[in-house]
């Protein structure tokens, strides 16, 4: 019995040691994977990304009182050149032609709070999402009933949100900006607006429970990736590889936490 | 989808008649060119009543300015100088946001065989409140043009009318106005034509679609949001824009030749 | 800008007023005026261009040269300026870039068009994509004022044309009569004397161009109109110090009174242009 006991302490000893010298092997493989995915991603030295941003979506990207572009998408930029060691600018775009632009080459990636969706994946490429799936909310003035969702639904034109609001029985009010649809609801245009929860999020918190959430969520749209061009595959592998490792260490997680009122993401 | 079932589903999806849902997949040209076609109706809708209310308002507009009582021209000069001084884009938006923050009350008015609701609500509806703004612009625009033909009437005109003892009210009927007219209108039919692409504006700042019932450039910009191409549907838009351009020249030409008989 | 701006919590009236209208965005606000004002004074000159191009193709004596100038007069003016501008940029960027890519990178062997995207090389990019932000910029305006001179460069063709031909024809016999060649009469004796004529027709396009000025902004130029809409949205406390609701009317409100004086100036000026160029013609203008 002692015997046999000795020879399991030993073989699991053994089993021990090996799976740590697996595991160390692991590490050193997925290091040097990235590494050879950094060195065979080749993106020319010279060439500076340019990275498009709407500007007007809190908290994915605004304009701060200094003028300059803000958000969890331009820290979330930022980062991601650092760890890809790519030059990297920033400008703004409106949202309408933000797609015709990247696609004629004006610049190489969007960063605009843009949803994967499957027409969208037709025409451009996106990395792996860096932003969970998002559903949209229904916002009306306070003293509203659920039913206000069935009535004069306001959202902003060529959104996912419209074309959904446009398929239900509710009347569908577009106006041009996020603004506006907002301002709907608190002049009475619109019973209610549908939006990102993220963005109608501080809208709500700030009116002194002047606006309320009515009705359900609805999940419209996949997650939130970077748009990229067909062609440039590039800068996607090594796009998504820089977003591989900002989840694997946590710190994508916590620029999420910081930015979505303490919204806890599994990556 | 036939392209003869688009056009029935899809002609008049600008006023609400029809396939309530707008095509999302497989856009093809037919799609793009009914459905841009439905939304001329706004335009020729916003462009036909805007000149016709404001030819009038124009007329009387510009007879006021000239006129010797300060109580007249005074208003009517700074209303032309406001109207025209500033731009469209901008009236829309000051204009709507004014009317939202009125209190939405109906009135009701009855006209005899009918009695219907005024709402203040329709204020900021597009077929009223865009047109309202569309029809202020033009009234501005067109007075001062007919203003300055006013200016350049031949007094020799005038002098022989009054040797001939019209009185001052057929003066102005048979002699000033033709007059002011046909030295206008070559002005005034640049003046509509720039009011019938201003049309094109509504949807695109301030004033709301409904239900996505918009006007022709609502629904270009639609397919080259949903196609991401922009080269299909604003050329189809352009060709429309042209076509009817031409029809408002031959109809204004038409007038002029008229205005013109006795030269 | 100030030292008691530090903390805007604490401020109130006149100080919170001063702190508000002087941060980073209001300053690029008051810029995008100068901006406006420099595509108004850059665009004077490349229209008269267009225009002079145009007004010379209609007179031409051949055939497609004149063909070419009545359909460009004709069509441009048969379409609202809103289409061209949401059409016209992205059309010029390409050609531009193609034309490039043909020069410098005649060894490249894709194709451009490669499913949607509009691919060149790297040295083809018009800015390159290296320059710095301002490039990119200054590059959008250019694109900006050659859409405008575009589109309006048509509608003074017309006037020009219409004006050339409202010289009187015994100034021009006069001029034949003493010997002057072709070239001399029309630089020396329809050139000068034309601008009484053109003058209505440009000053009224003039005041055109003022009113679609807002429109920059669909051309992707930060202008008033974006800065006035961006400002004036409602802010939260959580992303700006400066927190307000729904201020859009106030901002349109001072556009609406800069498009007025403007208009006011222009007017002003055109007067007094219109009096100058009189002297010494045979019109009504010149005897008052």
């Amino acid at each position: 019995m002692q015997n046999l006991n000795a020879a399991v302490n030993f073989w699991q000893v053994l089993y021990n040691k090996t799976k740590e010298k697996i595991m160390n092997l692991n590490n050193l493989m997925t290091g040097a994977v990235l590494i050879a995915a950094f060195a065979t991603s080749a993106i020319a030295e010279d060439r500076t990304i340019r990275m498009a941003t709407e500007g007007a979506y809190k908290p994915y990207n605004f304009i701060n009182d200094n003028g300059e572009i803000d958000g969890f998408e331009k820290h979330l930029g930022d980062e991601l050149c650092k760890r890809a060691n790519l030059k990297c600018t920033w400008q703004t775009e409106a949202w309408d032609p933000i797609i015709p632009n990247l696609v004629s080459g004006n610049y190489d990636t969007i960063i605009a709070g843009m949803s994967i969706t499957a027409e969208r994946d037709e025409i451009i490429d996106f990395t792996q999402e860096y932003f969970p799936a998002d559903p949209s909310t229904y916002v009306a003035l306070a003293g509203a009933s659920n039913d206000a969702i069935n009535g004069v639904v306001a959202a902003q034109t060529s959104t996912i949100q419209a074309a959904y609001a446009a398929g239900t029985n509710a009347t569908v009010v577009e106006f041009a900006t996020p603004e506006e649809t907002i301002a709907a609801v608190r002049n009475g245009e619109a019973d209610a607006v549908l939006a990102d929860a993220a963005y109608l999020a501080d809208f709500v918190s700030s009116s002194n429970g002047e606006l309320i959430y009515v009705g359900d969520p609805v999940a419209i749209g996949g997650g939130i990736g970077m748009g990229i061009r067909e062609s440039d595959t590039d800068l996607k592998a090594t796009m998504n590889t820089a977003i591989a490792s900002m989840k694997a260490d946590g710190s994508l997680a916590k620029l999420i936490f910081e930015w979505f009122d303490g919204r806890v993401v599994k990556y | 989808m036939s392209c003869w079932q688009t056009i029935s589903s899809y002609v008049f999806r600008s006023v609400g008649i029809g396939e309530r849902s707008l095509p999302k997949t497989n856009i093809d040209i037919c799609d793009q060119f009914i459905l841009i076609g439905s939304g001329m109706i706004w335009n020729v809708y916003f462009a036909f009543f805007a000149l016709l209310f404001g030819f009038f308002a124009a007329t009387s507009l510009a007879f006021a300015r000239n006129s010797k009582f300060t109580i007249l021209s005074f208003p009517a000069s700074i209303f032309i100088f406001i109207m025209r001084g500033s731009p469209l884009f901008i009236q829309f938006f000051i204009v709507y946001e004014t009317f939202v923050l009125l209190p939405k009350v109906g009135w009701d008015l009855n006209l005899g065989i009918v009695e219907i609701t005024l709402e203040t609500r329709w204020l900021t509806r597009a077929w009223f409140g865009a047109l309202l703004v569309l029809f202020l612009n033009t009234s501005a625009y067109s007075a001062h043009i007919f203003y300055g033909a006013l200016k350049s009437v031949p007094i020799g005109d005038i002098e022989a009318a009054r040797a001939l003892g019209l009185t001052e009210k057929q003066i102005n009927k048979r002699i000033i106005w033709p007059t002011m007219l046909r030295l206008a209108w070559a002005s005034y039919t640049n003046e509509a034509i720039f009011l019938f692409h201003a049309t094109a504006l509504v949807f695109f700042s301030s004033f709301p679609a409904w239900q996505q019932k918009g006007d022709a450039l609502y629904y270009a910009s639609y397919f080259a949001d949903k196609t991401f191409n922009p080269f299909v549907p604003y050329p189809i838009i352009a060709m429309y824009f042209i076509i009817f351009t031409l029809i408002i020249i031959y109809i204004f030409n038409a007038i002029d030749k008229r205005l013109n008989k006795h030269i | 800008m100030f030292e008691f701006c530090i903390d805007p919590k604490i401020i109130e009236g006149f100080s919170w007023w001063s702190c508000y209208l002087t941060t980073g965005k209001h300053l690029y606000f008051y810029g995008s005026f100068f901006v406006v004002f420099a595509l108004l004074l850059f665009t004077v000159p490349l229209i008269l261009i267009f225009a002079f191009a145009g007004a010379i193709a209609r007179k031409s004596s051949i055939f497609p040269i004149r063909w070419f100038g009545i359909l460009y007069t004709s069509m441009v003016r048969g379409v609202p300026d809103v289409i061209f501008f949401l059409f016209v940029p992205i059309a010029l960027d390409q050609g531009i870039e193609y034309l490039r890519h043909k020069a410098k990178c005649s060894d490249w062997t894709e194709s451009i068009r490669q499913g949607n995207d509009f691919v060149v090389c790297q040295a083809a990019k018009m800015p390159l994509g290296s320059s710095d932000q301002w490039v990119h910029e200054a590059y959008g305006f250019f694109t900006a004022a050659l859409a405008f001179s575009i589109v309006f460069g048509a509608f003074a063709a017309n006037t020009i044309y219409g004006a050339l031909n409202a010289v009187p024809h015994n100034q021009l016999e006069t001029a034949s009569a003493y010997g002057m060649s072709r070239h001399q009469i029309f630089i020396r004796i329809q050139l000068p004397q034309m601008w009484i004529y053109a003058l209505p027709g440009l000053s009224n396009l003039w005041m055109i161009l003022i009113k679609a000025t807002p429109l920059l902004f669909l051309l992707g130029v930060e202008d008033i109109v974006y800065w006035a809409r961006e400002l004036g949205g409602s802010k939260s406390e959580r992303f700006s110090s400066y927190p307000h609701s729904d201020w859009r009317l106030g901002y349109f409100i001072v556009l609406l009174i800069f498009y007025l004086i403007l208009s006011w100036v222009s007017e002003i000026f055109f007067k007094r242009l219109n009096f100058k160029l009189s002297k010494g013609q045979a019109t009504l203008g010149s005897s008052q």
